[in-house]
């Protein structure tokens, strides 16, 4: 049986102001499957989360050439921003709680879709956040502005504000980065739950992260994709001396 | 020569340091002093809800007050929505800044615009090209020209004070981008929106000089029917009162000062009031 890829990069390159960031990249994403990227600063990475749902569409110093199909259908000239980031949500390294309620954060989306029905909106909230991990921690708290929350509060909640926008595909850009041990621990579980139902693309600058929930690993160097492989091959016998250099530490 | 001691220079750096600041508060300590001690004597209810009798030697000035409450509205009305359309476009759409230089140089200019051409420019547009008349429309459009710099200004300054990731994540929630500014940046920015509205209220509560060819009736004891109508106004009825009518008690005069300044003022407090309730009360 062929698997049709969930999301088909080919020769994408993005630049700012002549700046190459991401230099033809070819890639293909299984549908549910973790793919971790690493790479060292500077390396593109959320550059390429932020080409794939068009956050960077208003920037004006950039240019795209190449092709992202999603599903088979190209994301920029078959999709218009706003029901392409309803299908790829993002979450980012910082939490951002907008100035609302725990509650009003997580049906945020549902509600620019025009769901009012109390009955669903509180179902919503409730199913989310139990997919992120959180439900017991605040169900007694709904209604508090959701900058109360701990910092990995905050950002599981963001999880769950992005999955009740009830996208197909999820993008992590460094979510752990701000996050204590325990934390790390909650939101990657959660990732490893959530694979079932999304395909998920996870920027890590942690390597043993990487390892561990990503079922793939691509790794990212000055723009370029060096190689992509089942992680496991990736950390033992990467193809490529560059990609070994990284891992051993030897840059970076 | 002795170099002074460290004591003395603080001393002495101290003292003008403080005297400057009492030079400043001095005069508007004065001014409401003498206006207090002259006016309050003639504020009484009658004062504030009769019409003005005998050539506005005696009687109220109730006409006056629903003037300038008129025309305050009236410019509100017209330059709130205004200027607030195009401090969104400016701040939230035009990435063109050739174009937003253009905006704000005017904004820049019209800000500098002396009043009483305010006043000769709506006499012209308002009262004489659009035909409106001497009116509390023409009035109150001439009075919202003139205060939409200010709520422009303050409506920029308010939207662009709204951390960048919240449009971002709003955008991410797959919300359109006028949902976003309406959602996520608008409810931020509103009280720095409001308080640049109410330092435009009180602006134009004072003002004589624009509506002095464009709505403002010398002597009219009865309230305005319609939008059309002429209106008295405070600081002119104060104006015509000092030097125009002979005869007049000098309580009076300093009455109706009182009762437009205490208005001013309460817009002023009101404006910094609600600046710092939000203040206190913002957490990013
Ligand atoms: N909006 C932008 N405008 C201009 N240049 C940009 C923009 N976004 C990214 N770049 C450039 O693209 C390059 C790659 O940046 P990117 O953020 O994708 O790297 P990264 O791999 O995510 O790094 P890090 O690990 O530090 O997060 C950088 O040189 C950056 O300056
Ligand atoms: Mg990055």
């Amino acid at each position: 049986m062929v698997i049709h890829p969930k999301i088909r990069v080919k020769n994408l390159t993005v630049s700012f102001d002549g700046k190459a960031s991401l230099k033809n990249v070819s890639l293909d994403i299984e549908p549910h499957i973790i793919l971790s990227v690493i790479g060292p600063a500077n390396s593109g990475k959320t550059t390429f989360l932020r080409t794939l749902n068009r956050l960077n569409d208003d920037e004006r110093a950039m240019k795209v050439s190449g092709e992202v199909l999603l599903d088979g259908k190209d994301i920029y000239k078959d999709h218009d921003p706003v029901s392409l980031r309803r299908k790829v949500g993002i979450i980012f390294a910082l939490p951002v709680p907008l100035p609302m309620t725990v509650f009003e954060n997580v049906v945020y989306g549902p509600r620019r879709q025009g769901i009012r029905d109390k009955k669903i909106l509180g179902a919503t909230v409730e199913r989310f956040l139990r997919d992120a991990y959180l439900w017991d921690e605040v169900k007694d708290r709904l209604d508090e502005p959701a900058m109360t929350l701990s910092g990995g509060q905050q950002q599981r909640l963001c999880i769950a504000r992005t999955l009740a926008v009830n996208p197909e595909v999820l993008l992590f850009d460094e979510p752990c980065s701000a996050l204590d041990p325990i934390s790390t621990a909650k939101i990657e579980e959660a990732l490893s739950k959530l694979k079932r139902h999304y395909t998920i693309i996870l920027v890590t600058n942690n390597t043993k992260q990487a390892a561990r929930v990503g079922d793939k690993t691509a790794f990212f160097l000055m723009g370029e994709l060096v190689e992509l492989n089942e992680t496991g091959k990736i950390f033992t016998s990467p193809e490529d001396r560059r990609t070994d250099d990284y891992l051993s530490g030897r840059f970076g | 020569m002795r170099t002074l001691s460290p004591r003395l220079t603080q001393r002495i750096a101290f003292s003008i340091l403080f005297a400057a600041t009492l030079f400043v508060i001095l005069p508007v300590a004065f001014i409401i002093g003498v206006i207090l001690k002259n006016g309050l004597g003639a504020v009484n209810w009658e004062f504030l809800t009769a019409m003005p009798r005998a050539s506005m030697r005696e009687g109220g000035i109730l006409p006056a007050i629903v003037g300038t409450f008129c025309l305050v509205a009236g410019a509100v009305l017209f330059a709130l929505p205004l200027g607030l359309c195009a401090a969104i476009y400016l701040s939230e759409y035009s990435k063109d800044s050739r174009l937003n230089r253009a905006v704000r140089l005017a904004i820049v200019n019209l800000a500098g615009v002396p009043s009483v051409v305010f006043g000769l420019f709506g006499l012209a547009l308002f009262v004489g090209f659009f035909r409106f008349g001497a009116s509390i429309l023409a009035g109150s459009l001439t009075l919202g020209l003139m205060i939409l710099p200010v709520i422009i200004t303050s409506s920029r300054e308010a939207l662009d004070a709204v951390p960048g990731s919240f449009r971002e994540v709003s955008l991410s929630l797959g919300a359109t981008k006028l949902q976003t500014i309406k959602y996520a940046v608008l409810p931020h920015a509103l009280p720095g929106i409001l308080t640049g509205t109410i330092l435009g209220v009180g602006r134009a509560a004072g003002e004589t000089a624009p509506i002095l060819f464009t709505v403002a009736a010398f002597y009219l004891p009865r309230l305005p029917r319609s939008i059309f109508d002429q209106a008295m106004a405070l600081p002119y009825h104060l104006y015509v009162l000092s030097t125009q009518v002979p005869n007049v008690a000098p309580k009076i005069r300093y009455g109706t000062a009182l009762v437009l300044l205490a208005i001013v003022l309460l817009m002023n407090f009101l404006a910094i009031a609600i600046r710092s309730h939000f203040r206190a009360k913002k957490k990013w």
